[in-house]
């Protein structure tokens, strides 16, 4: 802020403090008596008369007294426009102590497993347990507490992976998260929405589903231009990309018509949040083990 | 120097239109507050519909009792405050009825809009645009009918119950003014012209004076008019009067940026927000010091009097609550309590404790002068309302005290590992056994709004009022 706003703050602070200071000092000063007293001021409204009684000597004290340790809070905190107080603390400063506090107080509990290679760890049953407590802190407002995912959040504990399922590449996951984006109409943007019926009927018959058996042989051809690009020719998917196997009877949005309709026509945006500036390293490390051993 | 004027008539109409609003909408706000409460208990009374969901119907409850109770009974209390103690009767009746029929139509605006979903977002002020607006004209004439009759008064000084409402309506005007300035884009839907942490502590500016000179300031006049008139004592102390009157005003306008500690608002309002709440611990205690020691030599008056006992300890939760807030302003203690049910305890030991207990005293004091009788209907009743009041309120403050202390502790309790050591939802599990006593609280203090409804309408039944309205002479 600018030296003018930061003098007119003080100003006004200061001001404000010194003036309730003034106006105590200057009341108690005109005090006709130290003591009550049952003189008025003379005033009477609607019957109601006013004692001439002086200010409450602990309560003066207790006025001024905490004027004085505003003064001094002032002195020591930032609360002047731009002075930053004696002390130099800062919320961000304190977030920070906090922080470097935290990891110096439990870092080594984590490191300790930091070399172990993520199958082994996922056997060592003191890691899983602060595994499982980081998951249910970390990831189960999403996945769940017992990891089986809803609508749009993976289940973590089948065997069908977006991403793979392998150590490293749950590391990465956790790490820098993923970005899902399925296009509306796959390649294929003026679809039509009988192609769409043909094609969502060719995907029911991938998992044997309840299907409309000519729509879906016409919806091959559909399926070859609209979405083997990704999905692959056998719509076994690619997770290189993070698109879904088909052919599996696990659904990261439902399994019915009305459901799979409805990625195809509007597509799906889905997020999985960067969990690396949040966790450590060996955090993470312990995480993957965890999420690891939930389907291994 | 007498005070009675025989010459004099005072507008008594106005004042007990807002007598009786103030009572309906104390059980229509206090009802919708049983109700939520019981949602937090068993969530299937949301009925699955919109317009009764907890999320909606919260706002019209707060809007309700602030605006529609203690409004009216701002509005009431003034008019007939400033009428007695200027000796002059309202600048305007025409304008006097405009308020009333005008607060009125806000209020009903609130209840339609606001379970439809239309709000502005802005705590205790969510009402869109157009209502904004009606607020800000009715409010305008409240102030012209106020100062109207200060300015034609007949005795040489304003008393201080008028230095309070006075704050209280130019600052209201405002705080109003100020926080809710929006662009409409639609009948009902405007953004704030506000954006980021600026808009929240304008936001906070506002909402912390809705508190300050809304619920406080306003309330103290009410104070220094009827403890004294009901306790037959002289004010305590004239000096301090003076002293906490202008320190407080100048120190809470300060004290919003409390609510958005540890938040992005710049460290040095936070730390402002912060000592300016501490400082103000001595300028509300003054308030309730002058209170309390006007009683001094009528104290076994308490044994016979209920409405007094009203009075009395509406005074001594005011005392506590403006302890406890400093005390949570600071920033240690604040980390701890925010977000829990600590702030709703917090608020409701000012509101049911401090505001609505005074409100109430007052009210049983204006009935049988308003009405020309002698006396309440029944005294037992008014009795019986005051313990239904004080174990309601001690109940819900209890509650939401152990609540939020466990959810704070909880929210920060950690493993060896570092780890949380609980869940949101077990924190919300836990607070289950508050949440009905919270409930059964507000359910007996709601109980006893009940009994003084049919007490006030027992008592006005017992005379026609038309003996007093405009042409009545003043009583001695």
């Amino acid at each position: 802020m600018s030296t003018f706003w930061s003098i007119w703050i003080s100003v006004l602070v200061l001001g404000t403090i010194f003036g309730c200071w003034w106006l105590l000092s200057a009341t108690r000063k005109g005090q006709t008596s130290d003591s009550e007293t049952e003189r008025t001021t003379g005033h009477s409204f609607d019957g109601i008369e006013e004692y001439d009684n002086p200010l409450p000597k602990w309560w003066y004290y207790l006025f001024i007294g905490t004027c004085v340790f505003s003064l001094g809070y002032l002195a020591l905190y930032p609360g002047l426009g731009n002075f930053q107080g004696l002390l130099g603390w800062s919320q961000e400063g304190q977030w920070e102590e906090e922080v470097q506090l935290a990891d110096a107080r439990y870092g080594e509990l984590y490191a300790r497993y930091g070399e172990v290679p993520i199958p082994e760890l996922a056997e060592v049953e003191d890691a899983m347990q602060m595994g499982q407590r980081l998951f249910a802190n970390n990831c189960a407002v999403c996945h769940g507490s017992a990891a089986r995912g809803a609508i749009g959040f993976p289940n973590l504990t089948d065997d069908a992976w977006l991403y793979g399922g392998e150590p490293e590449n749950i590391v990465e996951t956790l790490t820098n998260g993923r970005q899902g984006n399925m296009p509306a109409k796959g390649f294929m943007p003026d679809m039509t929405s009988t192609q769409v019926d043909q094609v969502v009927n060719y995907v029911l018959s991938f998992s044997g589903r309840e299907r409309d058996e000519a729509a879906a042989e016409a919806g091959e051809a559909v399926f070859a231009q609209g979405c083997a690009g990704c999905h692959g020719a056998d719509a076994t998917g690619n997770q290189s990309m993070g698109a879904p196997n088909l052919t599996d009877d696990a659904w990261l949005f439902g399994s019915t018509y009305e459901w799979i309709e409805e990625t195809v026509v509007n597509g799906r945006q889905n997020r999985m949040p960067a969990q690396s500036d949040r966790l450590s390293e060996d955090q993470i490390h312990i995480l993957a083990a965890y999420v690891y051993s939930l389907s291994n | 120097m007498s005070t009675v004027n025989p010459s004099i008539t005072y507008n008594y109409k106005v004042v007990r239109q807002f007598a009786i609003m103030t009572v309906v909408w104390g059980i229509v706000g206090m009802s919708l507050g049983v109700l939520i409460a019981a949602q937090l208990v068993w969530p299937a009374l949301n009925f699955d519909l919109p317009f009764t969901h907890f999320g909606r119907l919260r706002p019209l409850h707060t809007n309700a009792v602030i605006f529609g109770f203690g409004g009216s009974a701002l509005f009431a209390t003034s008019y007939y405050v400033v009428q007695r103690t200027c000796q002059a009767r309202l600048f305007s009746d025409g304008l006097a009825s405009l308020t009333f029929w005008g607060w009125q139509l806000v209020l009903v605006a609130a209840v339609i809009t606001l379970p439809q979903g239309f709000t502005s977002t802005k705590e205790y002020a969510e009402l869109e645009w157009p209502i904004d607006i009606l607020i800000t004209l009715v409010w305008v004439t409240y102030a012209v009918v106020f100062f109207g009759t200060i300015m034609k008064r007949k005795t040489p000084h304003i008393y201080v119950a008028n230095w309070f409402y006075g704050a209280f309506i130019i600052t209201v005007a405002v705080l109003h003014i100020g926080n809710n300035l929006a662009i409409p884009v639609a009948a009902f839907k405007s953004y704030s012209v506000y954006s980021g942490v600026t808009d929240a502590m304008m936001q906070w500016w506002y909402g912390h004076n809705a508190v300050g000179f809304f619920l406080t300031a306003g309330f103290l006049g009410m104070m220094y008019y009827f403890v004294p008139k009901q306790a037959d004592r002289p004010v305590y102390s004239y000096r301090l009067s003076i002293v906490h009157f202008w320190a407080l005003i100048a120190t809470y306008v300060w004290a919003g940026g409390h609510h958005l500690h540890y938040s992005a608002l710049p460290d040095w309002a936070q730390t402002a927000g912060m000592v300016m709440s501490l400082i103000l611990l001595a300028p509300s205690w003054g308030g309730m010091i002058n209170g309390m020691m006007t009683l001094s030599g009528a104290w076994h008056k308490l044994r016979t009097d209920p409405i007094l006992r009203f009075l009395v300890v509406s005074l001594s939760f005011y005392g506590m609550s403006t302890f406890e807030g400093p005390m949570m302003a600071i920033k240690t203690v604040n980390a701890l309590s925010h977000n829990t049910d600590w702030t709703i305890g917090h608020v409701h030991s000012g509101a049911l404790g401090w505001v609505a207990m005074i409100t109430i005293g007052a009210i049983y004091h204006l009935i049988p002068k308003l009405w020309g009788v002698q006396a309440m209907y029944s005294t037992a009743m008014i009795n019986l309302h005051f313990w239904l009041a004080t174990i309601g309120t001690v109940l819900y403050i209890v509650a939401m005290w152990v609540n939020g202390i466990m959810q704070g502790l909880m929210w920060r309790a950690v493993n060896d590992d570092g780890t949380l050591t609980y869940s949101f939802v077990e924190s919300m599990e836990a607070s289950a056994p508050g949440y009905l006593v919270r409930m059964i609280g507000g359910l007996i203090f709601l109980s006893g709004m009940l009994v003084m409804a049919y007490n006030v309408r027992m008592t006005i039944r017992q005379k026609e009022a038309v003996a007093l309205d405009d042409g009545a002479v003043q009583a001695a």
